[in-house]
């Protein structure tokens, strides 16, 4: 199959201001991956290891030093609408309220009012907020707003959805409930999704490729295929894949992974 | 219900434990009014203080009577309405204009001041905090000027521009104009990078994402620096007004202090209190209108 986006070589370093030697940090180095048609793409590791210089690379906020991101084999050189992102703080804006929150992309292209209501509208349904139409967004729970920042994301029809830890802030409960949202929408849109989290589990179910990132360098150490959320999409009982015995193999091999770097760094820091 | 009931009672059932300062304080503040005002009518009664130094509310009022001409104006009315056949009072007045002449006089000033600097200090100080240029440009002046008090250069806007209307129209307007540009300098600040980045992701030009992102988040700011800018123009207004003006509030503090018109004085004081007052209520009015998202993110 095809990449539609498509990471060659990619290295990030940032120099501090000072400009002296040890000033620079390498975010990223050496970073390939490929994005098919249709993939849930998950990046999961600690603090620090460059998944949100990763994720802002691909919105295209920032430039890699060096190396190239190619969409269909154009250079991405900015955000741009055939990639939306979705943020771990919601970045709504208070000053409008949901709909219009959610229609402001067609509003910036000048599509009339009649129009761009009616995609919101359907994309405020998808997220299942269709009662909160016209609330302003400070009085929604995080949840909601998260669910109104993904059908804001949604409504520029982007190929690609990045989101930045969306689910980070929430409770354990809105979590897992966000998840199976989440991946509903995935399978309706058939979006590629390219997705942050600290959470292994989270990682787990949600993913049909998992990347584990390690930090300093930022690289990616393990590649997993995976496919417990299509399963959950299938039969619908995210509990019961998520305490499956091979979901809780892969989730402690991968633990036991992201353990070892943290000793390891540990060591590093002692000596 | 007793007094110390309300005082415990008064929190909202929705106040989180240990909140600092929350509940309604509408009712304590007009205890407290009724209270300074009847400590001055009390200490004026029992005759503590002399009059020339603290005039009693009655003599303050009776002089509000004179000064506006009310007895004058309502057999005016009559007369317009046909229920009386003849003005008797005569118009005194104070230092030759009725007090609704020194009110307009002053709002007058005040306000044109005051639109003078909106429409100057706000562009100025969204372009500082857009663009270093700008920032690099007008800083300098304006944190030099900022804490000089408007009293120190009094006499060189009189050099400048003699003592005509303008002088104080420039005092006042340069009192208002710092508070204005600070704030709508830091309004820019307000919007979080992920809004920003956000509308860009949705396919916003940059003059999309200063007008659509930019300003509206810095809209709570640069109202709150409207309104601490319209108190500073009050504050500033007797400065403006001390040197060659026939009408005005402050002209008529001044000339009423040089007289020993403590009455007068203390209506003056009260007038401008009250007017500014009521502007500062318009000023949180419109905040909530047109900023009802503000405090929350």
């Amino acid at each position: 199959m095809d990449s539609a986006l498509k990471l060659k070589d990619i290295c990030m370093v940032f120099s501090s201001s000072g400009g002296g030697p040890g000033t620079s940090v390498t975010a990223l180095e050496n970073v390939n991956l490929d994005f098919q048609p249709e993939e849930f793409i998950v990046a999961l590791g600690a603090s620090g290891c460059g998944k949100t210089t990763l994720l802002n690379l691909l919105a295209g906020f920032l430039q890699p030093t060096s190396g190239s991101i190619t969409l269909h084999d154009n250079p991405v050189i900015g955000p741009g609408m055939d990639r939306g992102v979705v943020f771990q703080k919601h970045a709504l804006f208070p000053w409008l309220n949901v709909i219009e929150n959610i229609a402001f992309g067609l509003k910036l292209q000048g599509i009339d009012e009649k129009k761009r209501y009616a995609v919101a509208e359907a994309n405020l349904n998808l997220v299942g907020l269709a009662d909160f139409r016209t609330h302003p967004i400070y009085q929604l729970s995080g949840g909601m707003q998260q669910r109104v920042g993904l059908a804001r994301a949604l409504t520029c029809d982007p190929e690609i959805l990045l989101m930045d830890e969306p689910l980070g802030a929430l409770d354990a409960f809105t979590r897992e409930t966000m998840q199976e949202l989440i991946l509903k929408v995935w399978k309706e849109t058939r979006k590629i999704v390219f997705f942050i989290t600290h959470s292994v589990e989270e990682a787990l179910f949600m993913a049909t490729k998992l990347i584990v990132m390690s930090p300093r360098p930022g690289r990616i150490t393990h590649e997993y295929d995976l496919q417990f959320g299509e399963r959950f999409l299938e039969d619908g009982n995210a509990r019961q894949i998520k305490s499956d015995p091979d979901f809780i193999k892969v989730r402690e091999e991968i633990l036991s992974i992201i353990h070892g770097e943290e000793v390891d760094e540990l060591e590093v820091q002692i000596r | 219900m007793s007094l110390l009931n309300f005082f415990q009672n008064d929190k909202e059932i929705n106040d989180p434990f240990g909140a600092p300062g929350t509940g309604n304080s509408a009712f304590i503040s007009s205890v407290t009014i009724i209270v300074i005002l009847f400590s001055w009518w009390l200490a004026t009664e029992l005759e503590l203080v002399r009059p020339l130094f603290l005039p009693s509310p009655g003599m303050v009022f009776a002089k509000f009577i004179k000064v506006s001409c009310f007895n004058h104006y309502w057999e005016t009315l009559l007369l317009m309405i046909g229920s009386a056949s003849e003005v008797a009072s005569e118009c005194e007045g104070f230092s030759e204009n009725p007090l609704h002449q020194h009110i307009l006089w002053s709002l007058y000033r005040v306000f044109t001041s005051f639109f003078l600097a909106v429409v100057t200090a706000i562009p100025i100080g969204i372009a500082m905090g857009m663009s270093r240029y700008a920032r690099g440009v007008f800083d300098p002046p304006l944190e030099f000027y900022r804490p000089i008090p408007p009293l120190a250069y009094l006499p060189l806007t009189i050099i400048w521009f003699g003592i005509g209307d303008s002088g104080k129209i420039f005092l006042i307007f340069l009192a208002c104009f710092a508070p204005m540009a600070i704030s709508a300098r830091a309004g820019v600040r307000s919007c979080s990078i992920e809004q920003i980045h956000a509308a860009y992701s949705m396919g916003a030009s940059r003059a999309q994402v200063i007008w659509h992102v930019v300003l509206k988040a810095a809209m709570p700011e640069i109202l709150t620096g409207i309104r601490i800018a319209i108190a500073f123009g009050w504050t500033t207004l007797v400065a403006a007004e001390m040197v060659a003006a026939k009408a005005g509030i402050g002209v008529m503090v001044l000339n009423a202090a040089r007289f020993l018109a403590t009455d007068i004085v203390f209506l003056g004081i009260i007038v401008i209190g009250l007017i500014a007052l009521f502007f500062d209520a318009l000023m949180r009015w419109a905040e909530r209108i047109l900023v009802p998202w503000k405090g929350y993110v």
